[in-house]
This record gives C-alpha cells, structure tokens and sequence, in this order.
C-alpha cells in the first residue's frame, strides 16, 4: 500500500509492523489472507464493538456498536456532555491521555483490535490522525510544522516535496508558500486550523477525526475548512464531531446521532445516511434534536 | 439613587485604603532594601588616617623624593632601616640586581614606610564631617596623614586573604565560590530537571506520587543548617574515600582536608536547592500548554518525543530562570557550608573538587567576627562582591527568559 511504500525505508522489522492489516505482532499468512478478506468484503475503516468509555467510575459512553465507511465522512453529533468527543477520542486511544479514562470493548481497525494489551497507541495514532477543536500549531515555523510529524516517524524522502503536498493538500500552500520559515502561531485562526490538517495528512494516516474542527472559526474560515473537508475525504477516511447540524447536513455523508440515556452515559441513538437521518429519522428523539427542540 | 450614590462612596473609600496599604507595603519594601545598601556602602568606603612608621619625605635623597630614586638608592634605604639579618635573608631571596625596581620600592613602603591605618571613618561621616575628622586626626593622630579609601579595589579581588586587614583579598574566596557553584549546577540541575519531568510527564497520580510531591515540597522549606549537617554525615564522613579524592589518587599533601572539600561543599548545596530546582521545573513544564502536548501525541510522537520536542523547549526558559535563582540562593548560603567544614583561612587558590576550600559569605561571616575595625570594612565590600556576583545571575536569568522567549 501507499503508506507501506513511504514508510517501507524503515528498518525491517518496523517494515512488518508499518503493515496497516497488521497492528499486532505478526501473524501467519493465513490470518494474514483472512484479513484481507474481510477488508474486500466490507468498505469499513474502524468499527466500534460494545464500546463503553468510563472516567473512573463513571459511564460516559455505553455500549455502542458503530461502523465507519472508509472514504465517507461521518459526522457524530448530539446534544452538550453525551460523549461525542469521547467517542471520537476513543477510535485513536487519545483519551488516555486523560488518567482516569478507561474503555471496555473493542474498536477494530482492519479487523485488529486495538485497544489489545500488545497494541502501541503510538502506532494507532500515527494511522489514525486528529485536528482538534482550538487551531494549536506548534510553536515552530510553518515548515517544521509539517515536516516535524513525518520526521519523527521515520520518513526519509524528499521532505522539501512532502511539506509542499500537504500544504497543497490542506489548501494553504497559496497562502503560506513565501512564509514556510515564519512561526505557525503567526497565521490567522482558520489558515492556523488549515495548517493542523496539513501536518496531519503530512503522516499519510487512514482515518482523520476532527473534533468541531470549525468551532473556533468565523464563517468564511468555516467554509473553506468544509470545502477542504470534502477534498480529504477523497483520500482518507473523516470522523467529525460537530455541534452545527447544518455542518453535519452540509459534510457529511453518514451521521451518527448521540444522546444522553437516563443515567447520563451517552449512547448512540440513530445512525445512518445523512440524507435519510435528516430527513426521515427513524426515532422520535432524533427528529426532536435535528428540528431543534432540545439540545 | 442617592443610596446607591452613597454604597458607591464607601466601595471607593475601602478601595482607596486598600491601595494605600498595598502601597506602603511596597514602599517599606523598598526602604528597607535602600537602608541596606546604604549601610554596606558606609562601611566599605570612607576615610582613613594611616601613620607611617618613617615619614617618607624624610627618606629623600638630596630631595629627590623616593618615587623617584634610583634602584640603588632603594637598596641603600633598605639597608640603613631594616635589621641586617632581615636584609640579607631578602638578599639571598633573589639578589638586588636582579629585582625589578618596582619590587624594591613595594619592600621599602611595606618594610621602612610601613603605613598603618590606625582609624577609620564610615562614609557618612566622610561626607558631612570632613571639618571634625581633620580636627581629630589632628589631636590624636598628629603624625597620620589622611586619605579617603574605597576598601572595594583591582587588588582587593584579586589579592588571597592576609592577616592584615589592608592587604587581605576575596581571590580565594570567589574561586572557591566558584568551585563550589559549579559543582552545585553540574550536580542539581540534571537531577532536578529529570525529577521534575518524570513527576510531572510519566508519573501516574497516585498515592506514592503524591506523598513524594509532598515532601518535596516540605523539603524547600527544611532550614539550611540541616542540609549541612546532612553533608557532614554523609558527603564529608560516609562519603570519605570518594569527596576527598583519595579513590583518584588525587590527595593534595598540604590538606588535611579529608572530606571536607570543594566537592563536599557543592554537593550539599546541590542537595539543599535540589527541591527548589524540582518544584521551579515542575511550574515551568505545567505551564505549557496541554493543547501541544495533545497535538504531539496525535502525530504519533512517543512520550519522550513529546517531551523533547515540544515540552522541554517550551519550558526551558522558565527552567533556568528557577534554576538561576536557587543557585543565587545557594551561593549566599553559608549555614551548610560552616558544619560541611569550610576553612576560614586559606591563602591559596583552590585547585580541583578536591581541595580545601573557603566562600565569600564564609569569609564574610569570618570577616565580622573579628574585633579590628578595619576587618569590618573589608567585609562590607566583600558583600559588594557577593551582591554584585547575585545581580549579574539574576541579570542573566532575566536575559535567558526574554532570550528563549523570543524565540518564536
């Protein structure tokens, strides 16, 4: 594959590893071929099992069951504190970075597990990328900004080349091609945000999750971000979280509505098409939020 | 209206004595720093009325005044006033002609001249009493001449410590403060640095952590005598073989030193700012922003990546400023340094970790021990030195901070 063929210069071991089939320790060819199988089969990228997020004791999220199509962008919406964004951070095990956190369950990624005690998330998080809510470019020069993520995984190509794709990508290059050695916090909000996308896709990940990437940008900003957003996913596979259900209708083509159960752990309401979701949810609770009764 | 007219009035009265306390605060702060300063100053400048044992105008040879005699006629000078046996020790030393001119002047000021400060006069006095001291010199010191000094001179840094007064320096002293400090940065810094970023990036929070975070933080705050007493134990008796250098073969024959060295010496500074240097390191890397971290750790960077690419450059400048000011704090500790075993008197340079060694605040302290005036006034610019050596490393501090803060 792509990122195989990028990252194949590595030492071989890692070469083994680098494998996106093959998270885990190496298997026998024929586990091998049954998960290849299973890829042609379905269009998938990353399915959630009865996945349940805790904080301590705390059930944040339970028991949901959902799976992404590869290619597609799949919006998560849902009332305030229902767990989008631990639902989001789980797909890419970011949310152990919080002490506290904890999941019971699986969320396979090309039918590997990867919340397995041999799984790095090191590893999951360089195939699994993520653009958050506030534009945090690194305090280095646009330049690094990018090149900095595929130095430190181990890419040895032409880097001048890597940088100038990605920009071109992230829909910036224009903006920023006489500035590369000027700082990434010297850019406004939405190229800042721009920016962030173009050194995720510079890591050549499968999936990106975007938590509310817009939120924190006007409507123009907002809007290339959407039109960026449709390009990408030509590419790559989107999961993003958003609190702007005309975004979502706009996005995204799958939507998975969240809600908070009675005991105040979010579950996973409705999913489906976002055309069909939209326009002919299939339960009440979802029409109540989309036509804006609560939430 | 006019009863919320009249609350205003007194919310805007309680403001103002509010500010007006904050501001004498501030004011009694600075008054006090001032006052300090001032009384160091009287005392390392000021006249003083020296007696000199020959007059040296009485020296002249058909009037022409000593400065500007010929090395022969030094010679002759020396040869009328000193004893013979002094003379002919002096001349087997090294023979006249061999001596530079110079020297044999300084052996006729220091052995024929002999100037004595016999009184001296803080610098207040100096300045608003001239009239009275050239009246009292006059009484009681007819024979003295009277001159205003600055005991703060070229040759008061870089001269040994002497018994006298008039010809004692700090050389020593800020070498061996030097030794010292330099031992203490090589010896906290990396430790602390390393502490700080293992509590706060890899430790995980639980009750040995926080009971670890605790008593650091109770260590700040442990009086100094007890970090020395710890270094005695420790650094000077346990430690023996190790900090007098005998395991390197490196024992200096002068010294009767054994563990009470300059490594000693560093160390248990090292160990008495190690928490302050922790918990400065600590706030520097909580500062930077979690967003980053998150960001990081979203490339796929490890751990370690993070911290080195990100988090430690970020912290940095916050790191050496907390740095910079615990070492200011252990070059004018002196508590430690007095049970560790620093010598009061030494005259010669310190050579290595190894060596016995002495301190400005220790030769300070010995300085104001002792009964003659003028040891006082030596001591008091030898404070100048210290403060002088702490503004330069808070100066540098503040010059790192804006340096690295800058930098994007």
């Amino acid at each position: 594959m792509r990122i195989e063929r990028i990252f194949a210069d590595k030492n071989k071991k890692r070469k083994i590893r680098v494998d996106p089939l093959n998270l885990c320790h190496p298997r026998s060819n024929h586990a091998q071929s049954k998960r290849e199988l299973i890829m042609t089969n379905n269009n998938y990228a990353i399915e959630a099992r009865g996945l349940n997020i805790y904080y301590d004791d705390f059930l944040a999220v339970r028991d949901v069951n959902l799976k992404i199509e590869a290619r597609k962008i799949t919006a998560i919406i849902g009332p305030s504190g229902c767990g989008k964004s631990t639902m989001l951070r789980a797909f890419n095990r970011m949310n152990e970075l919080v002490p506290s956190a904890w999941a019971k369950g699986e969320v396979l990624y090309h039918g590997e597990n990867i919340y397995a005690p041999d799984v790095d998330p090191v590893e999951v998080r360089r195939r699994i990328g993520m653009v958050f809510q506030k534009p945090n470019p690194f305090p280095k020069s646009i330049y690094e900004n990018v090149a900095w993520g595929a130095r430190i995984n181990g890419y040895r190509g032409n880097m001048d080349e890597l940088v100038e794709q990605s920009l071109r990508g992230a829909a910036i290059w224009d903006e920023v091609k006489d500035k590369l050695d000027q700082s990434g916090l010297s850019l406004s909000g939405g190229q800042q945000q721009r920016l962030c996308i173009a050194r995720t896709i510079a890591i050549k990940p499968d999936i990106i999750l975007m938590d509310e990437p817009a939120s924190a940008l006007d409507p123009i900003a907002t809007l290339k971000i959407e039109e960026l957003m449709h390009e990408l996913s030509k590419e790559f596979t989107i999961i993003v979280v958003t609190h702007n259900m005309q975004q979502a209708a706009r996005v995204s083509d799958f939507t998975a509505f969240f809600n908070l159960g009675e005991d105040r752990a979010g579950v996973l309401e409705e999913y489906d098409k976002t055309n069909k979701l939209f326009t002919n949810p299939a339960k009440q609770t979802t029409e109540d939020y989309i036509t804006g009764r609560f939430g | 209206m006019s009863e919320f007219k009249a609350n205003l009035d007194i919310r805007h009265r309680a403001g103002h004595i509010w500010r007006n306390i904050f501001r004498a605060s501030t004011v009694f702060g600075i008054l006090a720093l001032i006052v300090l300063l001032l009384n160091i100053a009287n005392s390392a400048f000021g006249y003083v009325a020296i007696e000199n044992d020959i007059n040296p105008a009485d020296l002249a040879i058909n009037s022409i005044p000593i400065e500007q005699l010929h090395q022969v006629d030094l010679v002759w000078i020396l040869e009328q006033n000193v004893s013979a046996g002094l003379f002919r020790r002096l001349e087997s030393e090294m023979p006249w002609e061999e001596r530079a001119r110079e020297e044999i002047y300084d052996l006729v000021v220091e052995r024929v001249v002999n100037p004595q400060v016999v009184h001296t006069w803080p610098l207040g006095g100096s300045l608003f009493h001239r009239a009275e001291i050239q009246a009292e010199v006059a009484a009681k010191f007819p024979g003295a001449t009277l001159e205003f000094r600055s005991w703060l001179t070229g040759d008061f840094l870089t001269t040994p410590q002497s018994p006298e007064a008039d010809r004692a320096g700090v050389r020593t002293a800020i070498l061996g403060s030097g030794w010292t400090i330099a031992i203490t940065i090589l010896f906290a810094f990396p430790l602390g640095v390393g502490a700080a970023i293992y509590l706060e990036e890899y430790a995980s929070d639980n009750r040995l952590n926080r009971v670890i975070q605790t008593n650091i933080n109770n260590l700040a705050g442990v009086p100094s005598i007890i970090y020395g007493m710890l270094g005695l134990a420790i650094f000077v008796r346990a430690l023996e073989p190790f900090t007098s250098g005998a395991i390197f073969g490196a024992v200096d024959d002068t010294a009767t030193a054994s563990g009470r060295t300059i490594i000693s010496a560093g160390m248990t500074l090292g160990l008495l700012i190690l928490p302050l240097i922790i918990i400065n390191a600590q706030e520097a890397i909580k500062a930077v922003s979690n967003s980053l971290r998150q960001a990081s750790y979203g490339m796929g960077a490890t751990r370690w990546q993070t911290v080195w690419h990100h988090v430690l450059p970020n912290a940095i400048s916050g790191i050496l400023t907390g740095t910079i000011l615990a070492i200011s704090r252990a070059i004018g500790e002196t508590a430690p340094l007095v049970v560790v075993g620093a010598s009061t008197f030494i005259t010669f340079d310190p050579e290595g970790p190894f060596s016995k060694f002495t301190t400005l605040p220790i030769q300070i302290y010995q300085w104001t021990a002792r009964p003659q005036a003028e040891f006082r006034n030596i001591a008091a610019a030898a404070i100048l030195v210290l403060l002088a050596m702490l503004l330069s490393m808070n100066a540098a501090a503040v010059v790192l901070r804006n340096r690295y803060n800058r930098k994007i």
